[in-house]
């Protein structure tokens, strides 16, 4: 009976506990064998603590050179993914034009669509186009599946966004390019850095597409799934923990930024007036908000 | 339409004029062919119910909307194309709009920085300005982190701090809580007559309106119903919609039966003719008569006589008896469906208790200077508008 009362009284917190060791158990596996010494060509088996890999973390060539691409890839694929994908979020909310409805819709195909599909698609595109497959067309797949992420995020912010600011500053003294400057982008930051943030992330993490548009280019995932038939090296775990141990500085940054944009969120005054019809461009943000 | 040339001016160049002006969204005329001259420093008020156009009219003066018609002269200045941001004017904002990302001071400043002020006058200004207001001990701090009274002075001082020709104010204290908003009405007028701007204020709220304009302009429907000083707006209103807008409405239709030179004779439906200044009206026109609430002496048979000067005077029976605290509001119906208001101070404690109650026969007189005749202001037109007062008076009470 007491020990019945006990469970019951703790149940949620056990519970809680068992879904935290599930989702974390193999990230802490690849954590341990970061620093186990392995006594053959596979690291499976525990055989002894060693930093050894640690200390030449950099020793495999062909390891460093597709992590690098894979760095250079994702950082060319979130900056130009975060600029297109905040022009677009930028078009869909503020602008009135022909075809926005559809374009709102087909901006989630690439989210929603099984990545085999999107990479057995721009391969054919690529043969078709006779493309030589390589760095720029892993490039223009990551931009492309990264895109709609992108305009999600930043269109969720800009639709909460408070259009009476963007006048205010027009009403003392700036304009477009300044109001957008010292306003409108200080204001949507956040949301920018989260879309950047998850671009970097699904770019440098992906391997569907990326494997059937490389060509000869080596990414860190692809170089992982390559060297998994003939034996892993240590090296890919202490990488792993490193991009983890990243992930998680990033994760940081992006709950501040949300935790900074939702007390600016804050001082945004609900009142309608109700005498303004002149604000037409602000309704379909409103209608879905 | 002579009359609403600036009787305040001090210059002869109005402030800002507006010339047949009109807006329209769609199929909807939000204002209609609107002349007005505003005179320089002089405290203007657009009043109206919302949808009235009042605030499109001031969006049209700051230059977020331009007119389908008509012109917009500040200064003696045509401003027709002129973009916001290139206009001598700044505009206090009913939501307030302070950029939740700079600092108190940094809000001030933002438009001296656009105007490439230098920054050692920058500095000294906002400090002036946030001292005019009572911030300055705020100025390092977030928008989010004052009240709403402090924030409606930044917005002040915000636009204040860049000198405008003209300042707009939409509803700026439409947001706040009634005691704060008295207290603010005193220092924006304080505010305006030491800085000596033209101001131009938009407001639903008719007490506010008449507490601190120079002239009122009452708007309905996208046209000005009348423009005057709030006295004569409160004594002398010239059309129902304005008798009803300001104040309580105490109108009793009649026709006007004939005119001798500036006065009218006209029949009212109550049963007694009256005369009275003929406000421009024509013979065998409809109009109705005003009289304030507390123009009008109620009197019974019981009850002593009227004032001497109460030389008018018309029979009705009392519908309700309610007490107010500084008064005793009667209401009392006359013949031809008018109910009139009166309202009786409580200076004396016998007499409010002699005072007639429910169903009792009684007499309201007045002297003849306190009966207007007004035009009416169409009946369509009418029913909307008690709709319109309706949806301004709950929003002013959810406010």
């Amino acid at each position: 009976m007491k020990a019945v009362n006990w469970i019951r009284e703790r149940g949620v917190m056990i519970f809680a506990i068992l879904v935290v060791i599930y989702t974390l158990l193999p990230i802490a596996v690849i954590i341990a064998f970061s620093f186990n010494d392995p006594a053959g060509k596979f690291n499976f088996t525990w055989q002894g603590f060693t930093t050894q890999y640690w200390g030449d973390a950099f020793a495999i060539s062909d390891l460093n050179k597709a992590m690098l691409t894979s760095l250079e890839l994702a950082a060319a694929a979130t900056i130009i993914a975060t600029i297109l994908g905040t022009m677009i979020a930028l078009a869909l909310v503020r602008y009135q034009f022909r075809g926005r409805r559809m374009a709102n819709l087909l901006i989630v195909i690439p989210m929603t669509s099984p990545e085999v599909v999107i990479g057995a698609a721009l391969l054919s595109m690529f043969v078709y186009f006779q493309v030589s497959t390589g760095f720029i067309t892993l490039l223009i797949a990551h931009i492309m599946f990264s895109i709609s992420f992108v305009v999600v995020v930043v269109r969720s912010r800009l639709i909460g966004f408070d259009r009476r600011l963007e006048e205010a500053a027009r009403d003392l003294g700036a304009d477009a390019s300044t109001t957008f400057r010292t306003v409108t982008l200080p204001l949507i930051a956040p949301g920018l850095i989260s879309a950047a943030l998850l671009a970097f992330a699904l770019s440098l993490d992906d391997f569907v597409i990326s494997n059937f548009n490389s060509g000869t280019t080596v990414t860190f995932p692809l170089y992982i799934f390559g060297a998994a038939q003939r034996g892993i090296p240590v090296q890919v775990n202490v990488f792993a923990t490193m991009l983890f141990m990243l992930t998680v500085v990033a994760m940081v940054v992006t709950v501040l930024q949300q935790r900074r944009a939702e007390k600016l969120a804050s001082v945004r005054p609900d009142q309608e007036d109700g005498t303004t019809p002149g604000l037409p461009a602000s309704a379909p943000a409103t209608a879905t908000s | 339409m002579e009359e609403q040339v600036s009787e305040v001016s001090t210059d002869t160049v109005p402030s800002v004029a507006l010339r047949g002006v009109t807006k329209r969204f769609g199929d909807f005329v939000a204002v209609d062919d609107l002349d007005l001259d505003i005179g320089q420093g002089e405290f203007f008020t657009l009043l109206g119910p919302s949808g009235c156009g009042k605030t499109t009219t001031l969006r049209m003066i700051a230059g977020f909307e331009e007119p389908n018609e008509g012109e917009v002269r500040i200064d003696g200045t045509d401003v027709a194309g002129l973009p916001a941001h290139r206009r001598p004017t700044n505009t206090v904002f009913q939501s307030y709009a302070l950029f939740p990302h700079l600092s108190v001071k940094d809000n001030v400043a933002y438009g001296l920085k656009r105007k490439g002020v230098a920054k050692g006058e920058v500095d000294r200004r906002v400090q002036e300005e946030l001292e005019r207001v009572g911030l300055w001990g705020e100025a390092n701090r977030r928008p989010n982190q004052l009240s709403g009274g402090q924030q409606q002075r930044v917005a002040l001082a915000r636009a204040v701090v860049n000198l405008p020709k003209v300042l707009l104010l939409d509803e700026p204290l439409g947001a706040l809580d009634l005691k704060l908003r008295k207290s603010l009405q005193v220092e924006l007028k304080r505010i305006q007559q030491e800085i000596g701007i033209t101001f131009v204020y938009v407001t639903h709220d008719q007490e506010e309106a008449l507490t601190m304009s120079d002239r009122i302009a009452v708007m309905n429907r996208g046209i000005v119903e009348q423009v005057a000083p709030p006295v004569e707006i409160y004594e002398r209103p010239t059309t129902t919609f304005v008798a009803g807008f300001i104040g309580v409405s105490n109108l009793m239709p009649g026709t006007v039966r004939s005119l001798h030179g500036e006065k009218a004779e006209v029949e009212l439906e109550a049963g007694i003719t009256v005369e009275a200044d003929s406000n421009g009206l024509a013979t065998g026109e409809r109009c109705h008569a005003v009289v304030r609430p507390e123009k009008l002496y109620v009197s019974t048979a019981g009850n002593g006589s009227a004032p001497a000067g109460n030389t008018q005077s018309v029979d009705g029976v009392v519908a309700s008896s309610v007490y107010l605290g500084t008064a005793t509001q009667l209401v009392v119906e006359l013949k031809g469906d008018a109910r009139m208001t009166v309202l009786c101070p409580n200076t004396d404690e016998a007499e409010r208790q002699s005072l007639p109650g429910g169903g009792a026969d009684v007499q309201l007189s007045w002297t003849p200077e306190h009966i207007h005749l007004v035009r009416e202001s169409g009946t369509e037109r009418a029913t909307a508008d008690h709709e319109a007062i309706g949806r301004a008076r709950q929003e002013e009470a959810s406010a």
